[in-house]
């Protein structure tokens, strides 16, 4: 029998110490409840990496291919259409792709590996819509000056030939473009995949 | 000790006792395999084994190519040129996709046209057959020619199977040792007590045994791949707890000290 | 009118927050005189841990369940593959499903334990007797609950077991086919009888359960803990209304659970991460196989929480007769609050005869539950006869045999040991 009241430190300490341990506990029990919500092994192999032949691609053609559930547009571009990207720029929001959505490796005004191979994700930047390609330049309706480029029909915004957003469209950023790389000798893309490094 | 305690001695006793004959293996038929899921080298023969003669007819629908890179440590060239052998539905030059799951070569239909009955999935026979890993082991093991049946194999531990011995270049053939006996009412009862080699394959009698050791431990895993994680992180999971049992013990006693 | 009840003053900025809800919602109330204040005999021994362990298990339930059904699916045709899928390809999937389905057997184990202790120290009896009550409707919603998740993964034996217990309600008189019919949602146990189990595990009988363990507590709390010498520590307070053999459930039992949890858990981790099939007893090898109305398992059991009923309902020829012997073995057992007329609460103090009928019950029960997993015999079939006809003459004497013997003197307070 104590004759002298609780030991109020070691009291302290014991507490704290199995707060401690406990906490410890939850944060172990946690993990496995959050990582459940990642993707599944099924989920992962739906948005397993998907290849592209390119050898059939025509100036001014457009192929959209599936991945992950949304369209990549591979969209093949001219030696004209490549001129008139530095032409534009005055007229965009971000010429520099400074606040855009691309991988590390994707560098320069044509925002592409090889500027004849334009890759990008086919999902406006304002609301998700699909936009269109109106490759050729000439006037349009929707724009007196245009030069080639995409324009989506939601709500009216402008991309030019490299996905940069004009000003004046709705949208904020320039299309997003997807880790992709070229295999089997630039012959086929590979989207979903860096360029000699792992799986995005 | 006080009653109380006697009583509760005594029941965890008769529990105990429950437990055991409940735990204890079925039937005295099966030859022990003890298969370790643990051992990588026997998981990789039996998945060569498992997709050179088994997958062809039997799926594993539940599995995926792509969980055998990690769980056998392979690469994913080896797997797609070993154990793949299917093609993409989409592109007949490359290989079934490494996340796609594991089907057969022979579609239901014909099985059901060429067996009688499409070949059963196997991802899950070492779990729901009674005996498990052993009870493939041995039916690996039991089989024996029979002219009577259509397939002329016939197997001792699943009599009568359409499935012919998918093993047999290895095994060899063998044929059954029968005995027969009367009862106390004089009807002759007839059991296969063993089996003598008729033609030998080209393994010895002490590889096919490993043989079908590893294909057995490899259909162990392909039931339950989780089993090789779980047992890893359990010890973990055990040490902190024995920490917190030692810890909120300590606590409480602290606090109870206030108690008389 | 003026609100009379004093409200909370802490210091501090989460004094002050707590200050402002005590003032809309009696929380610091609430906690005093349920757990800061709230006396329980301090002589609680192993057996008091089990109504604690059966809320963390419930809640281990709860939170699991949640989890899988984020990936189940409840169709026929989709339901076995998705419980693969979650053991295979879905990051730490195969935790939580060994989770869960250890859960349930914990479950029962920890509540089989809790009402033994009722048993044992007269808990039930009166001003305890509509807790008991409550007690065994918490058993019988579980009971459905277990059922019903048992037929989600979809195997042959969830098949099967469904067939077999649905059937039994075909055993009622004039609309027995109508009610099997009604209850499956269609001719067979298939899709829609999934569809809907499905629906009543993961919303219906959770929200009963715990609604009813809410007003099991609150029903407690009313009359207050009894303990194992069955005396009543209200009956001897101090100047202040505490009573003397009180201590306050925060923190002593609060941290006497800490580690009675910790302990379970230690048991329950072992088992989930060394031996989840536990023999097939937890999880049963006939249920890996797919379900199929083509083929009968070799033997059709229940999981071993149901198999002492499961005994009791063959050992009966006749159906009809068979389910109203099962059922009313459950049922008898909410009558045990008036059936008991012992002057004395806890066996402690009971006479010999008490203790050794007491000893024979738990035994009969075990061994029904044994002979409930095997596939039968003529012998086993007699010795269930025996068994069940104990295990009602143990209730229906039970007036009679609660009040012979020689009874020890209970003390009027507490005794500590062990």
């Amino acid at each position: 029998m104590a004759a002298e009241g609780p030991n109020l430190g070691r009291r302290r300490f014991l507490t704290a110490t199995t707060a401690v341990v406990g906490g410890i506990g939850g944060i172990m029990i946690a993990v496995p409840f959050i990582k459940m919500w990642l993707p599944s092994e099924r989920a992962k192999a739906a948005g397993a990496p998907v290849e592209i032949d390119l050898s059939k691609l025509e100036p001014g053609q457009l192929l959209i291919q599936p991945w992950r559930g949304r369209p990549v547009y591979v969209f093949k571009r001219s030696e004209k259409m490549l001129a008139t990207l530095e032409s534009e720029e005055s007229r965009l929001k971000d010429k520099d792709s400074k606040l855009a959505e691309q991988p590390a490796y994707i560098k320069g005004r044509g925002r592409a590996l090889k500027q004849d191979i334009m890759v990008l994700l086919g999902v406006c930047t304002h609301l998700g819509c699909g936009p269109k390609l109106y490759a050729d330049a000439q006037a349009e309706p929707f724009d007196s000056k245009w030069q080639g480029g995409f324009f989506c029909p939601c709500h009216n915004s402008r991309f030019d030939l490299a996905g940069r957003v004009y000003q004046g469209s709705p949208a904020t950023s320039n299309l997003t473009i997807p880790p992709y790389s070229f295999i089997d000798g630039d012959k086929k893309l590979l989207i979903g995949i860096d360029p000699a490094a792992g799986a995005a | 000790m006080s009653k109380t305690s006697a009583m509760r001695a005594a029941f965890a006793g008769l529990l105990f006792a429950i437990a055991l004959p409940i735990g204890a293996a079925t039937g005295g038929a099966l030859q022990q395999s003890d298969v370790d899921i643990s051992n990588k080298a026997s998981l990789q023969r039996g998945a060569q084994v498992f997709f050179n003669y088994c997958a062809s007819c039997h799926s594993a629908q539940y599995m995926r190519y792509s969980r055998l890179i990690p769980d056998l440590n392979l690469t994913e060239e080896q797997v797609q040129q070993n154990l793949n052998f299917l093609r993409d539905p989409l592109d007949a030059t490359q290989p079934l996709k490494i996340g796609e799951l594991i089907r057969p070569s022979m579609s239901k239909a014909q099985g059901e046209r060429w067996f009688g009955k499409a070949p059963p999935d196997l991802t899950l026979t070492a779990r729901y057959k009674h005996g498990g890993a052993d009870w493939i082991y041995t039916f690996l093991k039991s089989y024996y020619l029979d002219p009577t049946r259509p397939s002329g194999w016939n197997n001792s531990l699943f009599l009568n199977t359409a499935m012919p011995n998918p093993l047999w270049e290895y095994q060899g053939t063998q044929l059954p040792i029968v005995k027969t006996h009367k009862d106390a009412a004089g009807t002759s009862h007839s059991e296969i007590t063993g089996f003598k080699s008729a033609v030998g394959g080209t393994l010895s009698e002490a590889d096919y045994d490993g043989m079908a050791r590893d294909v057995a431990t490899f259909m162990e895993y392909l039931a339950e791949p989780a089993a090789l994680q779980r047992e890893k992180y359990g010890v973990w999971v055990m040490l902190y707890l024995l920490l917190l049992c030692g810890v909120t013990y300590l606590l409480k006693n602290e606090y109870w000290k206030d108690v008389h | 009118m003026a609100d009379e009840r004093i409200t909370a003053n802490f210091p501090g900025v989460a004094g002050s927050l707590v200050n402002w809800v005590d003032q809309r919602l009696p929380v610091v109330d609430f906690w005093n005189k349920h757990i800061g204040r709230y006396y329980a005999p301090k002589n609680f021994n192993i057996f008091y841990f089990f109504g604690s362990l059966a809320m963390l298990v419930l809640v281990n339930q709860i939170v699991t369940g949640i989890w899988l059904a984020m990936h189940y699916k409840p169709s026929a045709a989709e339901a076995f593959a998705s419980v693969e899928f979650i053991m295979r390809d879905v990051e730490w999937g195969y935790l939580i499903r060994l989770m869960h389905s250890t859960g349930a057997s914990a479950l029962f184990i920890v509540v089989y334990l809790h009402m033994f202790r009722a048993l044992l120290y007269g808990s039930y009896q009166k001003p305890r007797e509509l807790i008991w009550v409550l007690g065994m409707l918490i058993y019988l919603a579980l009971m459905a609950e277990a059922f019903l998740g048992y037929v989600l993964p979809w195997g042959n034996m969830s098949l099967w077991g469904a067939q077999v217990i649905i059937s039994l309600f075909g055993a009622v008189p004039v609309i027995g086919n109508e009610l099997t019919e009604w209850i499956r949602g269609d001719f067979v146990v298939g899709d829609a009888t999934i569809n809907r189990f499905f629906s009543l595990h993961v919303v219906a009988l959770p929200i009963a359960i715990l609604g009813l363990v809410v007003i099991h507590l609150a029903a407690l709390h009313e009359v207050g803990s009894n303990n194992p010498d069955g005396n009543d520590i209200k009956k001897f307070k101090d100047e202040t209304g505490k009573p003397l053999d009180g201590i306050a459930f925060h923190p002593y039992y609060t941290v006497k659970d800490l580690w009675g949890a910790s302990v379970f858990l230690l048991l329950f981790f072992f088992v989930i991460f060394f031996a989840p099939h536990f023999g097939g007893l937890f999880l049963e090898w006939d249920n890996f196989a797919i379900a199929d109305a083509m083929v009968t398992p070799e033997h059709i059991k229940p999981v071993w929480y149901f198999t002492p009923y499961y005994a009791m309902l063959r050992a009966i020829p006749e159906k009809l007769l068979g389910v109203i012997v099962m059922g009313g073995a459950v049922m008898i057992l909410f009558l045990v609050p008036w059936l008991d007329r012992s002057p004395v609460r806890s066996m402690r103090y009971r006479p010999t005869l008490s203790k050794v009928l007491l000893a024979l019950f738990v035994i009969s029960f075990v061994v029904l539950g044994y002979l409930g997993m095997q596939p039968g015999s003529t012998v086993q079939t007699w010795i269930a006869r025996g068994f069940t006809f104990f295990y009602f003459a143990f209730f229906i004497t039970m007036p009679f045999w609660t009040t012979m013997g020689r009874f020890k003197p209970v003390p009027e307070r507490v005794t500590m040991h062990e």
